[in-house]
């Protein structure tokens, strides 16, 4: 169980509870968090959960794989800390992990 | 403008759904046409997850989006439904009772007693890049598709992008363009390799430019274009020259003409009853994806069998004065003759 804090477009911070071995992005849609739309249902196939990851856990979640990188490619706005939030699963490591949604997804 | 085809039923959507309507319409006798927008048939399973798995068909406990797409294909074949594919439906209008007229906007027209709209999260359409302005650009200096190569002759032309898409345009368009710059937030490209190499090929011979970065701003008045920001990923700021851009970020689904078609909407989806899945409009069906109803599942499994009981309705529809007795394909001898099996 980690507590996951997302910080939206405007600045405003919402904080979920996510299971260990769940993802990012589905805990996000599970508590219907503005700002991930996962259109493709966590595929790694729509870049529609794309998410910043702040610089202070940047090195605990980690890169992104290579076809996340070219899911990426679709992702408007990406930045050296982007990923996509369906490829980053939630571990106790990641209890207090901060990540901001852009300002649109697609 | 050709002949109307005419065609007891006319699916709109050639993905999942779409295609074991054929079954089920096909049993009952059903002659179908599929228009469908993508260049190939299988909808999100074949456009966003054709390698992905899928664990929740009944019976088949894994297959991939493509093997799903081709073992409904294979299981269609004894009906043989009529594909219309690059196609996107403009318009329905009501012409009989129930008959309607379809126009797609490669200027095709269908006649069909029964439409049935299984058009998942709608079409498929070019995903806009987030570059303030843009809007204003479209369609005299910014194309999302290459029609005809002629219109893109001596201009200086900025293709943004890293796949296939932007490769296989900046390749083809090279020979007749004033200049090419191809712009990609990285220096590593999805595309095929060997795309890759002819590209990194003409830049080493100064017949064309790579800029790694992305598009911030559009510089240009009434419509064209004459320069774009680039932010560079050191976040250096600077300009590149061009009077057409073409960027490539792939599909994103958008609801599309589906509002104009005169059916009811509710939260962008068709409302549907659950004993025939038909909308609020007599002889027009929705399934899949597209259509709500109270406790509706974005499922395929759900999506099949909203074609089943759509095909009974439908079938009142194309034979008002035949009486439609259930049948197994298990026993049934007239069944399996017509899946070619007996």
């Amino acid at each position: 169980m980690a507590k996951i804090h997302f910080i939206d477009h405007s600045g405003e911070k919402r904080t979920v509870e996510i299971e260990n071995g769940a993802t990012v992005m589905e805990g996000a849609i599970r508590n219907a968090i503005p700002g991930i739309e996962a259109e493709c249902g966590g595929a790694c196939a729509c870049a529609t959960c794309h998410v910043y990851v702040d610089e202070a856990w940047r090195e605990k979640v980690g890169a992104p794989s290579p076809m996340e990188e070219d899911m990426l490619d679709f992702g408007f706005d990406v930045r050296p800390n982007s990923r996509l939030s369906c490829q980053i699963k939630v571990t106790d490591d990641l209890d207090g992990l901060v990540v901001s949604t852009p300002e649109r997804q697609a | 403008m050709s002949e109307a085809i005419k065609t007891d039923v006319l699916i709109i959507g050639a993905g999942p759904c779409g295609l074991f309507a054929v079954f089920e319409l096909g049993l009952l006798d059903m002659k179908v046409h599929l228009v469908d927008i993508l260049d190939k048939i299988g909808g999100q399973c074949a456009e966003l997850y054709p390698e992905k798995p899928i664990y929740d068909i009944p019976g088949i406990p894994f297959v991939t989006g493509q093997g799903l797409t081709d073992q409904l294909l294979e299981q269609i074949k004894p009906f043989g439904p009529s594909f219309h594919l690059n196609e996107m439906v403009e318009s329905i209008e009501k012409i009989g009772d129930p008959l309607f007229r379809v126009k797609t906007d490669a200027g095709k027209e269908f006649e069909a007693k029964v439409v049935v709209i299984s058009a998942g999260g709608g079409s498929f359409q070019p995903k806009r890049p987030p570059v303030p302005g843009i809007e204003a650009y479209e369609g005299t200096s910014v194309f999302y598709a290459v029609r005809k190569m002629e219109q893109f002759r001596d201009k200086n032309i900025l293709i943004v992008g890293g796949g296939d898409s932007a490769l296989d345009w900046t390749l083809n368009l090279h020979p007749i363009a004033k200049r090419i710059t191809l712009l990609h937030r990285r220096d590593d490209f999805r595309a095929a390799p060997h795309s890759v190499e002819q590209m990194r090929t003409l830049v080493a011979d100064g017949k064309m430019d790579l800029r790694i970065g992305q598009v911030t701003g559009l510089e240009g008045a009434e419509g064209q274009l004459s320069g774009a920001a680039l932010k560079g990923n050191d976040n250096a700021m600077s300009t590149i020259a061009c009077d057409t851009m073409l960027p490539f970020f792939g599909l994103t689904m958008k609801l599309g003409p589906v509002a104009n078609w005169g059916v009811a909407l509710e939260n962008n989806l068709v409302p549907v009853d659950t004993a025939a899945f038909e909308t609020n409009v007599s002889g027009i069906f929705a399934i899949g994806d597209i259509n709500t109803y109270p406790g509706k599942l974005k499922l395929i499994l759900s999506g099949f069998h909203e074609g089943a009981l759509m095909a009974q309705k439908a079938h009142r529809y194309v034979y008002p004065d035949k009486r439609l007795v259930f049948q197994y394909t298990t026993s049934s001898s007239s069944l399996q003759k017509k899946l070619g099996v007996n």
